[in-house]
Order: structure tokens, then C-alpha cells, then sequence
């Protein structure tokens, strides 16, 4: 075992851990550790644009951009987080437009911009042009730039370091009003390397999780096979609370059976959704915006369409993305990398051809609970000093229950500033704390169980049943009846994966042990997923309750706080507490979700 | 390109669709033989060779099969994935001797008739089974300074480009550092040091960038013994890229700037 001691360590390589490097690493002594290689992360993935009230090609101001983003997340969006995003988006765009962001530009010159799904003009009238953009790679180009600005800076990365576990101490507190509780503090985290099996401990005065989402709970995801919700699992085993887990994003446009993500942009760009008759079908679903309505709106028409028989194919299981209408060159400029999708995966030729689609498994807006500083909270409000989230593992909160599309891209650059700069400053000022006795010997223990199990379960047989019954259950349409039908599954291959067995013993690049963990992260999160879905007996953006159509602001404009304890109940799932926390109301009174 | 103030017309509210739409039907399912060559130093001194016969759909990949292997048979098999669409860049491979990426090779475009053999990368350390050791293609990759360099103030707003500068370099953008296109170049398999063509396109990237100021210093370094001038223009590079990147162009236009500039 080695011991490292870093001012800052910030785990994961995506658009959030490495916009925090760049800040951080300035600042103080800074490591990253990351599972993959940096440019392998899913960051590279976002394609269509990240928005800013550039008002580049047409007015535009961020007031606008925080409405559009409180409605987009049906209300349960914390306003002053949105306020902070969004104002921030122009220097966001800006610092990459000088990092050296290749955007695609105006004709004068200046950063172009394009419409998106729920981004409009002055409260709701039209849509407008905010998603700034490079083609439709806007995350790769992101992913690169940071990632060269990171050799610019100099940032010290430890490649295909698994980080399995957060170090924190307890400590007891007297609060003035004498009351006592439990203050948790950061003292590093550990890491598994996974070319040689080592395990390293890092001592560090802060710690920034940035390590992304969990698509791969779902069988159907635009996500890479490595979002498997680590950071958002040890977080929690660790006894931080996650927020707002039962909303996911299903992207409405996934490649028919595969999953693949063919952007918003090409909707933003003229395309357009029709059913099997030839309908655009979302004139009845958002009669003002169509087709560029927020996704949940959409993907839960277009599996209304499927399920009312309106599907298309054999099956009629999925709807058609039809850019006939558009001039090649136009696809050929803005849409490349796509419709070669389309073309590679499933022979279709969208100049000729509408393509194939159908929601799939896209976004978490939930994950560790942080305020606008990026700190992470250990209840409502008490901060846990030295400990930072920021990009999809965290939860604000600035996507409610629905994210609008290119405010991923946003948040990760926004957040990421922000935390980066904070925890080299909390560093700068604060004392190592003492690490744990045997800090490694939960991680050890964790690694022994699945290495020597010989239960012969097999791993890709419980992730595939995992994936399986999500869809089925857990999908853009949910009841009670589907929830617990799911929960009951999990219940199922939580207990059957106390069985795990693999075949790979070595210490070498030893993924079929990293996958049996992350097996075990996928199922944690599922659960904690389901139980918040059956708790919220309401209708509200991403959740959708077939038992519980309607929003119920009276009972559930409150965000969901799950934590692992051992003594508690929560919906017969014994495990886990269940709390409520208020959200942030600034400017924005709820009203009726319309486009 | 079109202006950002075009309008696409409003589309029909209801069209005829020439057909059900799209492609669809029964996906045919067929037999594979995939040949992985194996190597560990925990189980062997040498590489060995395995073998498996693997059902596979048509729209199945060849990282399909090898998922396949791995999650039903043998666990050990060892390779790197992430994205499965072919934008991270993880899954870089020798299939049947050419360089592509496992997951964007679909099996049915392949001869499936024929044993179909994977292999790691050539040039760069094997590490166990389809890993290599990717440290130094990215040192060559740091070497060439891959980020912007501007050396005048920073404006309040964003620097100005027309859309022309900016489709100067478009092409060499779309590099995902897979290292396909080094490790299928026959002077970087018999030298190491060469820089190899990722880094050549990433430095390209930048010096036909109107913004970026270190174009020069970019091309000193490329002039060096290990540079440009190892490349004999076999155009390997090119057929390997799997974002369709001109590799060999985009060298060539590298060693005409160091011809060009006065350095």
C-alpha cells in the first residue's frame, strides 16, 4: 500500500474534474485521478451545444436562461443556483472560446449560436438561438480543450486509478444553540491501479468528485459502459445523502435498439419527429415549440405514440427522426458526426431516409447534494469542509426534475470553476486531517469478498437483469406497480450477488474485478433510484407516474434525501432514510408546465 | 456553410412515408470464429492464441463479440472500452491486420465466413491481451504543445475568427487520440521516437489555428530528426482513421509550412 498526500485531489477526468484541475492546479498542489484516460470520458460524448446569453445572433439576456431552466425542471430547480449558472454561461463560453475552443462561428466572426429543446425568447414566446457549438462534437471539442489546457498547466493525472473508496472522520460538534451532532470531515480517498492491483491511499485537505453519472443501470443508454455511478455510491456508503435520484433524462433521440445519441441539434437544426402515419406528432403534445419541447416532454410523447400503435418498423416499436427536408450541405455542416451514426450502426442514409429512433437512458439530475459553492452537504445545510461535487454526480440544484439540453456541458464547465477554486482555497487555509486507522482496509475487504467469491453468479448475468428490469419498470412511464415489481428485482440480485464469482484472479489489468464492483455500485444506486420513484407519488419532469399523473406541489415540491442507514425503513426497503429538503425559490412562482 | 439567420422551412405537419421508414425486420443472427491473440506475463512468458465460435446479430460489433467472450466465457480477456460509439477513442485494435476501433466494426461488414483475428495495436508496450501501454504516444502528443498559445491581451469578449479560418483546421479537430493511425505507421513500428501522425495532426490542429501564436515553435519541433520527414506517405494513417481524419494530407501540409516559413 502507498500513501500520497495532495493539497487537492479531484476524481474523475471529464469536463468537470479537469475545468477544476485547471483552477485548482494553479492554486495548489492538485492531483486527478480517473478510472479511464482522460480524453476516453463520456464528456466527449455531448454533442449539440452549451448554452450562454451571448446574444450573438439574436437578443437574448441569462434572466431568460434561468426561467427557461427553472420551467425546463418542472420548478425543482434550486433558482439561485439556476441564477448563478446562468449568468455565468457568457464567461464560461468565453474562458473556452480562449482556451481555444474551436466554435463554429458567425459570419463576423463572433461564437454561433443555435436553438435547443426549451431554450426561448423572453419567458416561454419562441424559441432562441443560445447553444453555442463545434458542429456537433461540442463535448468532444470540450473534453480536448480541457484536457490541453490541463499539459498547458501542467496537471499531474494518475491514469486508471479506481477510486473505491472516501476517507472521512466524525468528529462531534456542540452547535450554539447546544445541541450536538456529527461533523464529517475529509481526509483522502482510495484508489486501486488498475495496471498492477495496487492499492494507493491519498491523504488530501480537499477532495472534488467529478466522476459523472450511472446510465448503465438502464439497458438502454446513450451512456459508456464505465458510468457505473462510483463517485455517487461511495459517497453514499460513506453516509453523504443523494438528492433527487429518482429523476433520470431519457433522451428522446436514441438510435432505435442501440441507444446511441443522435443530439437535440439535429431538431434544433429543422429536423423533425413523425409516427407511423407520417404525423409530426408533437404538434398535439406542445403545440408552440414541437419538436424542440424539453425532453421529458418529448420522449414521453414519443413512447405515448408507440404505445397508442403509432410506432414504426416490424415491431412498430419506435419513431422516426426525419431530416429529409434538410439540405445535405446544411446536415453535412452541422450534423456530421450523427447521421454518420446513422449510417454506420444502422445503415440508414438520413439525407433520404428519417432515422430510427426511441428514448433512451441519458441523464442523472440527481447525485450528491452540494450548494452553489460546489461544497457537498451532509443533511440540508451542513457542509462537510473540504469535500466538493460538481458535473452529473452532483446535484445543485440547477436541472430540478429535468435538464434542458447543453446545460450538462454548462454545468460541468460552471460548477467545476467553481469547485476547483474552492477547495484550493479551503486547501490553502486548512490542516490535513489525520487519516483513519487502516484506511485501506474497507477497500481491501471489498476487493478480497469479489476476488475470492465462489458463488458462481455471474456478473454480466445480474448487470443484464439489473438492465432489463429497469427498462422495463423504471422507464419514461412509471407506476407503483412497476417500481416495486423492479425493487423486488433488485432486492433479488443484491442478495444474489453476495455470490459473485470471477474468473480473472491476477493483478494485471483486472477489469473483470472492476466490473464486479461496479456491479455492486450499479446495484446500490438502483435501489436508492427506485425507492425515492415510489416515495414521489407525483408527476413532475422526468417522473412520471402513470398512478399519479399530475403535479402535486402541495405534497412534493421537495427534493428527495436518501441516506445509507443501517436503522432505518423507507418504503419497506429497509437501509435507507428517507428526508425531504426545501427548495429555492428566488424570482419564479410554480406554474402549469405548457409549450 | 449557411449563415446562422437562415430559416429551414416549416416542415409538412403530415407527410407520406415512402415506406414502413427506416431499416428494421428480423436482424439475422450468424456464426463467428474470433482469434484473440493473448498475452499476460502473470500466466505465460509468451503470447498465445484463442479461439471461440460466438453467435453474433447484424448489428453487432466486433467489441460485441469480444463483450461476448468476456462476459460469458472467459473473464480474463482484457481490453479497453468506454463509449461504444466510436468517440472515446479507448478500443483501438488490429482487426484481421487492420487498425479500427472493436466498436465501430460491424461484424457483418467484415468477412464472416473467414476467422475473424483481433490483435493489440503495433509499436507501443502490450500490457495484457488488447492493452498496450499508451505513455508514449501521449508523451509525443504533450511534445508538440497541443493548446492554444495567444500571446496577445485577452480580450473582454471572444476573439474573433471567420468561419473560413475556422474550417482551416476543421478536420484535425476531430482527432480522438485512439492512436490508430501511429501505431498502423511502418516507421513508427521500426522507431519509437518517431512522433508518429496523432501528434502531427494535433500540432496541425493548432498551427493553421488564426488565433494561435506558437505555429513556429510547433514546427521546429516537427523539423527535428524524429519529425515530419520520417513520413514516406504511406497513407496508412488515413485508412486507419476511424473519424475519417486526412491524416497524410494534413502531414504533408505540415512539412510544406516548415518549407514555407522562414523558422
Amino acid at each position: 500500500m502507498q500513501v500520497h498526500k495532495y493539497d487537492v485531489l479531484i476524481v474523475g477526468a471529464g469536463g468537470a474534474g479537469m475545468r477544476a484541475a485547471i483552477e485548482s492546479g494553479q492554486r495548489a498542489h492538485t492531483a486527478v485521478l480517473t478510472k479511464l484516460y482522460p480524453t476516453r470520458s463520456h464528456t466527449g460524448a455531448a454533442q449539440g451545444g452549451m448554452c450562454a446569453a451571448l446574444a450573438n445572433v439574436e437578443e437574448d439576456n441569462w434572466e431568460w436562461h434561468t426561467f427557461d431552466t427553472v420551467k425546463g425542471g418542472d420548478y425543482l430547480v434550486d433558482q439561485d443556483a439556476a441564477e448563478v449558472m446562468a449568468k455565468e454561461a457568457i464567461d464560461a463560453v468565453l474562458d473556452l472560446e480562449k482556451m481555444g475552443l474551436p466554435f463554429n462561428r458567425t459570419p463576423e466572426g463572433k461564437i454561433d449560436q443555435r436553438r435547443f429543446g426549451g431554450h426561448t425568447r423572453d419567458h416561454g414566446k419562441a424559441a432562441v438561438r443560445r447553444a453555442c457549438y463545434a458542429a456537433d462534437r461540442t463535448g468532444h471539442m470540450i473534453l480536448q480543450t480541457l484536457y490541453q489546457n490541463c499539459v498547458k498547466h501542467n496537471v499531474e493525472f494518475f491514469n486508471e486509478y479506481y477510486v473505491l473508496d472516501l476517507l472521512t472522520v466524525d468528529e462531534e460538534v456542540t452547535a450554539e444553540d447546544g445541541t450536538t451532532y456529527t461533523q464529517k470531515k475529509t481526509a483522502g480517498v482510495v484508489s486501486y491501479d488498475l495496471a498492477n492491483g495496487e492499492i494507493h491511499v491519498f491523504q488530501a485537505k480537499s477532495v472534488v468528485f467529478a466522476s459523472g453519472g450511472l446510465g448503465k443501470i438502464f439497458k438502454t443508454t446513450s451512456n459508456a459502459h464505465t458510468l457505473t455511478g462510483d463517485g455517487m455510491a461511495i459517497a453514499y456508503r460513506r453516509g453523504i445523502p443523494l438528492e433527487d435520484m429518482e429523476f433520470v433524462q431519457f433522451h428522446p433521440t436514441g438510435l432505435a435498439g442501440l441507444g446511441i445519441l443522435l443530439s437535440e441539434a439535429a431538431r434544433g437544426e429543422g429536423g423533425i419527429l413523425r409516427n407511423s402515419e407520417g404525423e409530426r406528432f408533437m404538434e398535439r403534445y406542445a403545440p408552440t415549440i414541437k419538436d424542440l419541447a424539453p425532453r421529458d416532454i418529448v420522449a414521453r410523447s414519443m413512447a405515448n405514440e408507440v404505445r397508442e400503435g403509432r410506432g414504426c418498423g416490424p415491431n412498430k416499436d419506435y419513431v422516426l427522426l426525419d431530416l429529409t427536408h434538410l439540405e445535405p450541405e446544411h446536415i453535412d455542416a452541422k450534423l456530421p458526426d450523427i447521421t454518420e451514426f446513422a449510417r454506420t450502426y444502422l445503415g440508414v442514409e438520413p439525407y433520404t431516409e428519417p432515422v430510427p429512433v426511441f428514448p433512451t437512458c441519458h441523464y442523472a439530475m440527481g447525485g450528491i447534494p452540494t450548494n452553489v459553492e460546489a461544497e457537498v452537504l451532509q443533511d440540508n445545510d451542513t457542509v462537510v469542509p473540504g469535500l466538493y461535487a460538481a458535473g452529473e454526480v452532483a446535484c445543485v440544484s440547477v436541472h430540478g426534475s429535468n435538464r434542458l439540453g447543453t446545460n450538462s456541458l454548462l454545468d460541468i464547465n460552471v460548477f467545476g470553476k467553481r469547485a476547483g477554486i474552492a477547495a484550493a482555497e479551503y486547501a490553502n487555509s486548512a490542516e490535513f486531517v489525520e487519516l483513519p486507522e487502516n484506511p485501506a482496509a474497507y477497500t481491501e475487504q471489498l476487493l478480497n469478498v469479489v476476488r475470492d467469491g465462489q458463488g458462481g453468479e455471474r456478473v454480466a448475468t445480474l448487470r443484464a437483469e439489473l438492465q432489463e428490469t429497469m427498462d422495463a419498470n423504471m422507464q419514461v412511464f412509471r407506476s407503483e406497480q412497476t417500481i416495486k415489481e423492479a425493487l423486488a428485482k433488485i432486492e433479488e440480485l443484491r442478495q444474489r450477488y453476495q455470490n459473485v464469482q470471477i474468473q480473472d484472479k491476477g493483478k494485471r489489468f483486472n477489469l473483470d474485478l472492476l466490473e464486479a464492483v461496479e456491479l455492486g455500485f450499479l446495484l446500490d444506486m438502483a435501489e436508492v433510484m427506485t425507492v425515492a420513484a415510489l416515495h414521489r407519488q407525483e408527476s413532475r419532469g422526468g417522473h412520471y407516474r402513470e398512478d399519479f399523473p399530475d403535479r402535486d406541489d402541495d405534497n412534493f415540491m421537495l427534493h428527495s434525501m436518501l441516506f445509507n442507514d443501517p436503522e432505518a425503513e423507507t418504503e419497506g426497503t429497509k437501509g435507507i432514510r428517507f428526508e425531504t429538503k426545501p427548495v429555492v425559490f428566488t424570482r419564479y412562482e410554480p406554474m402549469e408546465r405548457k409549450y | 456553410m449557411s449563415t446562422p439567420t437562415q430559416e429551414v422551412a416549416e416542415p409538412a405537419s403530415k407527410i407520406d412515408l415512402a415506406e414502413a421508414g427506416g431499416s428494421g425486420g428480423e436482424i439475422p443472427s450468424f456464426d463467428i470464429t474470433l482469434k484473440v491473440r493473448r498475452y499476460d506475463p502473470e500466466r505465460a512468458e509468451d503470447a498465445w492464441w484463442d479461439e471461440w465460435t460466438l453467435t453474433m446479430y447484424g448489428t453487432d460489433r466486433v467489441l460485441d463479440a469480444l463483450h461476448k467472450v468476456k462476459w460469458e466465457i472467459d473473464g480474463s480477456l482484457t481490453f479497453r472500452r468506454s463509449c461504444a460509439h466510436g468517440i472515446c477513442g479507448s478500443d483501438a485494435m488490429r482487426i484481421n491486420g487492420r487498425n479500427r476501433l472493436a466498436c465501430k466494426a460491424l461484424l457483418k461488414d467484415l468477412d464472416t465466413s473467414k476467422t475473424i483475428t483481433v490483435e493489440a495495436i503495433k509499436g507501443l508496450p502490450i500490457e495484457k491481451d488488447l492493452i498496450v501501454d499508451m505513455e508514449p504516444f501521449f508523451q509525443s502528443y504533450r511534445e508538440i504543445m497541443p493548446f492554444l498559445v495567444n500571446n496577445s491581451p485577452e480580450p473582454t469578449a471572444e476573439r474573433h475568427q471567420s468561419p473560413e479560418d475556422r474550417e482551416r483546421f476543421d478536420d484535425t479537430t476531430k482527432c480522438i487520440l485512439c492512436a490508430a493511425c501511429t501505431s498502423s505507421c511502418p516507421v513508427f513500428w521500426t522507431d519509437g521516437q518517431y512522433f508518429g501522425p496523432a501528434a502531427i495532426v494535433n500540432a496541425h490542429r493548432f498551427i493553421f489555428d488564426s488565433r494561435d501564436d506558437a505555429g513556429d515553435m510547433r514546427l521546429e519541433v516537427l523539423n527535428d530528426r524524429e519529425g515530419v520527414w520520417r513520413c514516406r506517405t504511406t497513407f496508412n494513417c488515413s485508412d486507419a482513421c476511424p473519424r475519417g481524419i486526412e491524416v497524410t494530407k494534413a502531414i504533408q501540409e505540415v512539412k510544406t509550412a516548415i518549407l514555407t516559413r522562414s523558422l
